[in-house]
């Protein structure tokens, strides 16, 4: 490391270096450090537009030609708004949905200004009148709990300022998670929230940003009171899905069409293009618009991945918690000889539910044995409903002040399904 | 020489591009670089350009924007995967590629990059599904030398090469994801060719050396060429596709007068003061009735017919006699907005098109003596943006021969493409770490080179018994490596060879297809030669019967090929000796000339000369 940084001192970024090695001299613009480079590597753009990377060693001279330029600001656009369509509320809180990539050094960014979004999306203004704000810029994998409180607050205030429906941009690692959360949290919606997110970032041509996003314009602004997450029908640029939120889930780590309805059919599909918001049963649009937040979020909630290797240990770790989701093996069964442990733990007060690591079918404690023996240890057994989405109820359930197990058992926001035809 | 004078003087200079696929797996995921013919399933995307950190949308990337064209990947299973339908981020690169564009850095002499980037170029013609096609630089300041002139190698690039194009229908571009991926080394040549012939030589060189590696792809479209030409006075064009090596010089030749007439032109609208209107006029009134079936069936669709006047640009769109000007040259601007066409009035009255139409719409437009117009016929939208386009183009011929980027045809000629992409166009691919190039891996590929071209026709003299020319020329046509595979199977490299530079040669000018003679089909031909089983003089009337589409043991028959056995022969040869026993009794041994001459014809390809004259020489003996 000692050649590259003695040999780069007050070299910055962007700045305009003449490198001889050896025969051989490269000029272009010094790049940023890669954090996968080599030893000793420094990174310089050439006038062609390649980056190439010149390992540093005793017979390295660096000559400085140009201090970097002013970073060039991103030119000001103006989108029309028209004040006479219905108010949609883009409430940005991270994710590669609201990115862009700059060009000297490749770095992506996320969308820091509201600006940002509507400047790299201004359809979205041909179809309604947007309201784009930053809540915060988080990745996926930042996303806290207590951020489940934070949205669902701002959104509240959104709709009694006046907006016909909020769309949320998010990370999609765990959009399934705020889904859900923002279901159980908001109380006495009459009006569409809608995740939205992307799989390729927006800084490349072939981004499912633009098009997730213009879906969820149009199904906030249709009348389906209710949390959603909108995206990619299938690997097509077509048509998205609308998923309920809480039976919502990401299945694929990379595909557009990460995003499946579990043990439930998607409530409907939007066109983009055509704007055809296509939902079979219409649920009526609630006349009370007394929305509000009910409950929060207990952070103290384990979420347990039954396996044949899980040991008591474990189990006793999440005793400092206050309650515990297990991701059952097949029907919602765990290793048996753990179950006195576990019944030690309910005796103690902690609420245990369970549901299967199978994601699809539901959980039955009357089957087998081992099913048997965890109902009688108190386990409550949480039917069809997905692991993730009983770790949030639970989460929220610990927060109210009723009974948790009536309220676990409880469908509250369509997190339980009747009847499963797959 | 006088021709190579002349380029000299127009101050020609000619870069080459050489794209060859390589034979290994995909560049960035582990799917075989197969073509296939299977569809598979399909998917339906489209591209946006993006917006660069200064708001702006690049010039060539909106021009492809602008089409609003949706585009359908059709996917087999077989050649791609979840990385080229963009649903997964790419591994690699496939380390087998970067060793042989390693190698072809080695064999040049470039210097080679101590880490590898690989960036993103932004190409949204659809023939990427992710909008950006990924490259990495590779090695810089390479040489070569061609006849004895040094040729410089500034950059060499190991990229993906990109999907197949099937077909344009229903406002979709189909394209097949099996090509996209396929390693492709890119060697770029300094201008430093100036000659159109040398471009071929240059190239044959260039493709000599990727063959030497003994792993890359063979056949049509393996092998891509793309030009950049330029006269003294003209303009950098690049001409993309060119897969015919052949026809490099023809491509340069054409261009090279494309840009001598348009430099005319320019002189005669600069002597005429030719200017630009920025104006477009609906002529849709004074077309109606008019008798031609184009303009009539658009006005029937409810289209209409606009104009732009052209001041001073009258005859300069199509000459005198016919010949095209800048008429081609503003309707391929214009085609690019989606119109099928424009009409001008250098070839007017034409297609129904009377003189009284032209005489009132020269009112309309108040057109003068050396005045042109054109006019299109679609949507009140559509004509704009491509009469938009035909000022702009018209405008770039007052300075002369704009930069651009042409598709090279397959006559020789070339079409406008877009206008010649900027250098900013790149960034950096995310997704694949940067590749250190390590000192022993360069090591190890230095003592594993390949032979060197030179090296090997040196050898083939040696090694062979050919001379210089034919050991060049089995090389320079590229036929070196399946010689040699032939030659150390079935012996007779002077018959193989011969095969190559000649009977291929006559073939080809006599109209048969060589394509259809593949390797698997020479290894059965030779083998069977080598067993004896027909003549060397056999070998064109086989080819022939191949190239046709049969089989060699179906040709070896239809060309009356079947051996004959000795005694067959020998029972011939007894049968011409009775019939010509005088000439024999007098002529003696003498007689063996003239009687072989007969024999070879009646026997000929079925038996070996050198057998019939023994056994004629046998059979005299025995009579004298």
């Amino acid at each position: 490391m000692v050649q590259r940084e003695a040999l780069l001192k007050d070299a910055k970024p962007g700045d305009r270096l003449k490198i001889k090695k050896d025969e051989e001299t490269y000029e272009g613009v010094l790049m940023p450090i890669h954090r996968f480079s080599g030893e000793d590597i420094i990174t310089l753009k050439l006038d062609n537009g390649y980056n190439v990377g010149i390992k540093a060693d005793k017979n390295t001279e660096v000559e400085l030609i140009r201090k970097s330029e002013e970073e060039a600001k991103r030119k000001e656009k103006k989108i029309d708004i028209d004040e006479s369509k219905s108010t949609i509320s883009i409430l940005g809180t991270g994710g590669t949905i609201a990115s862009y990539v700059e060009y000297r050094t490749g770095a992506v960014h996320p969308a820091q200004t509201a600006d940002d979004l509507l400047f790299s999306n201004p359809e979205i203004a041909e179809r309604c009148r947007p309201k784009v704000e930053v809540l915060f810029s988080k990745l996926s994998e930042e996303m806290r709990p207590e951020d489940w409180v934070t949205i669902a607050d701002r959104v509240i205030e959104l709709f009694q300022e006046g907006s016909e429906g909020v769309i949320i941009s998010h990370g999609t690692d765990t959009m399934g998670y705020t889904a859900a959360a923002l279901s159980f949290l908001l109380e006495g919606l009459s009006k569409p929230v809608v995740l939205v997110g992307s799989q390729r970032s927006s800084d490349r041509p072939s981004s499912d940003a633009h098009l997730n996003l213009l879906a969820a314009v149009e199904m906030a602004k249709s009348d389906h009171p209710g949390v959603y997450v909108v995206m990619h029908e299938s690997m097509s640029d077509k048509k998205c899905a609308v998923h309920k939120g809480t039976k919502v889930r990401k299945m694929h780590t990379s595909r557009r069409d990460a995003f499946e309805s579990i043990n439930d059919e998607p409530v409907g599909f939007v066109d983009p293009e055509t704007g055809e918001v296509d939902i079979e049963e219409r649920p009526k649009k609630g006349e009370d618009e007394n929305i509000k937040r009910k409950g929060s979020m207990e952070e103290k909630v384990s979420l347990l991945y039954a396996n044949p290797g899980l040991t008591e240990e474990d189990i006793k770790h999440a005793r400092s918690k206050e309650g515990i989701v297990i991701a059952g093996t097949g029907l919602g069964h765990m290793p048996t000889d753990l179950i006195p442990a576990l019944e030690e733990i309910i005796d103690e007060g902690l609420p245990v539910v369970m549901t299967s690591q199978c994601l699809y079918g539901t959980v039955n404690g009357h089957v087998y044995s081992a099913g048997r023996e965890l109902k009688e240890a108190g386990v409550i057994f949480a039917g069809d409903m997905l692991p993730e989405t009983a770790m949030v109820k639970l989460m929220w359930a610990l927060t109210l002040d009723e009974d948790v197990e009536k309220v676990m058992k409880q469908n509250i926001a369509g997190e339980y399904t009747e009847r499963r035809i797959r | 020489m006088s021709v190579q004078k002349d380029y000299d003087e127009l101050g020609l200079k000619v870069g080459l591009e050489i794209h060859q696929q390589l034979d290994t797996k995909k560049l960035f995921c582990g799917c075989p670089s197969d073509m296939v013919e299977e569809e598979d399933r399909t998917v339906l995307r489209n591209l946006r350009p993006t917006e660069s950190e200064l708001g702006e949308v690049d010039k060539a990337a909106l021009m492809e924007a602008q089409k609003g064209l949706k585009f359908r990947y059709q996917a087999p299973e077989g050649s791609s995967c979840l990385v080229e339908l963009d649903e997964e981020p790419p591994a690699g690169p496939d380390e087998e590629a970067l060793d042989l564009a390693l190698t072809m850095a080695l064999f040049m002499n470039a210097e080679i990059m101590d880490e590898i980037h690989f960036m993103r170029k932004i190409v949204i013609d659809g023939s990427n599904t992710t909008g950006f096609q990924r490259t990495g630089l590779i090695a810089m300041n390479g040489t070569l030398e061609v006849n004895g002139k040094e040729i410089g190698i500034p950059t060499m690039c190991l990229e993906e090469d990109a999907a197949r194009s099937i077909e344009e229908k229903d406002g979709e571009k189909v394209f097949r994801l099996d090509r996209l991926g396929i390693p492709l080394v890119e060697i770029a040549t300094d201008p430093d060719i100036s000659s159109p012939e040398e471009a071929k030589e240059v190239a044959q060189n260039i493709g000599a050396l990727f063959r030497s590696t003994k792993s890359v792809k063979r056949g049509i479209g393996s092998i891509r060429e793309d030009l950049n030409v330029s006269i003294e006075e003209g303009a950098r064009v690049e001409m993309k596709g060119v897969q015919e090596l052949d026809m490099l010089p023809e491509y340069v030749e054409k261009e090279v007068d494309r840009q001598i007439k348009l430099l005319e032109i320019k002189e005669i609208l600069e002597e005429r003061n030719a200017e630009i209107v920025d104006k477009i006029y609906d002529v849709t009134e004074e077309f109606e009735g008019c008798e031609s079936g184009i303009i009539q069936g658009s006005l029937n669709k409810g289209n209409g017919v606009y104009a732009v006047k052209l001041k001073g640009f009258d005859g300069q769109l199509r000459g005198d006699e016919g010949e095209a000007l800048l008429g081609p040259e503003l309707a391929d601007y214009a085609k690019k907005t989606g119109v099928a066409g424009i009409f001008h009035s250098d070839e007017l009255p034409k297609f129904g098109i009377t003189d009284k139409e032209v005489k009132v719409v020269k009112k309309k437009l108040e057109i003068e003596e050396k005045d042109a117009f054109a006019l299109v016929t679609e949507s009140e939208e559509n004509s704009r943006d491509a009469l938009r386009k035909v000022i702009e183009r018209a405008e770039m011929a007052l300075k002369g021969v704009p930069e651009e980027t042409r598709q090279a045809q397959p006559d020789g000629t070339s079409s406008f493409l877009r206008p010649l992409s900027g250098e900013a166009r790149m960034y950096p691919e995310t997704d694949i770490p940067p590749k250190q190039v390590e000192r022993e891996r360069l090591k190890r590929l230095d003592e594993e080179l390949p032979e060197r071209p030179e090296e090997k026709i040196e050898r083939f003299q040696k090694e062979y018994g050919l001379n210089e020319q034919q050991s060049e020329q089995l090389f320079k046509k590229g036929y070196d490596v399946l010689f040699e595979r032939l030659v150390e199977r079935y012996g007779s490299p002077s018959v193989i060879t011969n095969t190559f530079l000649h009977t291929y040669p006559d073939l080809k000018k006599e109209g048969y297809e060589l394509e259809n003679i593949n390797e698997e089909d020479l290894e059965r031909m030779f083998k069977r030669f080598d067993a004896g089983e027909f003549a060397k003089e056999g070998i064109p009337d086989l080819l022939q019967e191949v190239a046709e589409g049969r089989s060699v043991k179906e040709a070896l028959k239809s060309a009356g090929l079947e051996t004959v056995s000795e005694e067959d022969i020998r029972e011939e040869v007894i049968d011409l000796i009775e019939d010509r026993s005088d000439f024999v009794e007098e002529r003696e041994m003498g007689a063996v000339g003239p009687l072989m001459g007969v024999l070879m014809k009646e026997l000929k390809g079925k038996a070996d000369g050198e057998k019939i004259s023994k056994i004629l020489r046998e059979e005299i003996q025995k009579r004298i």
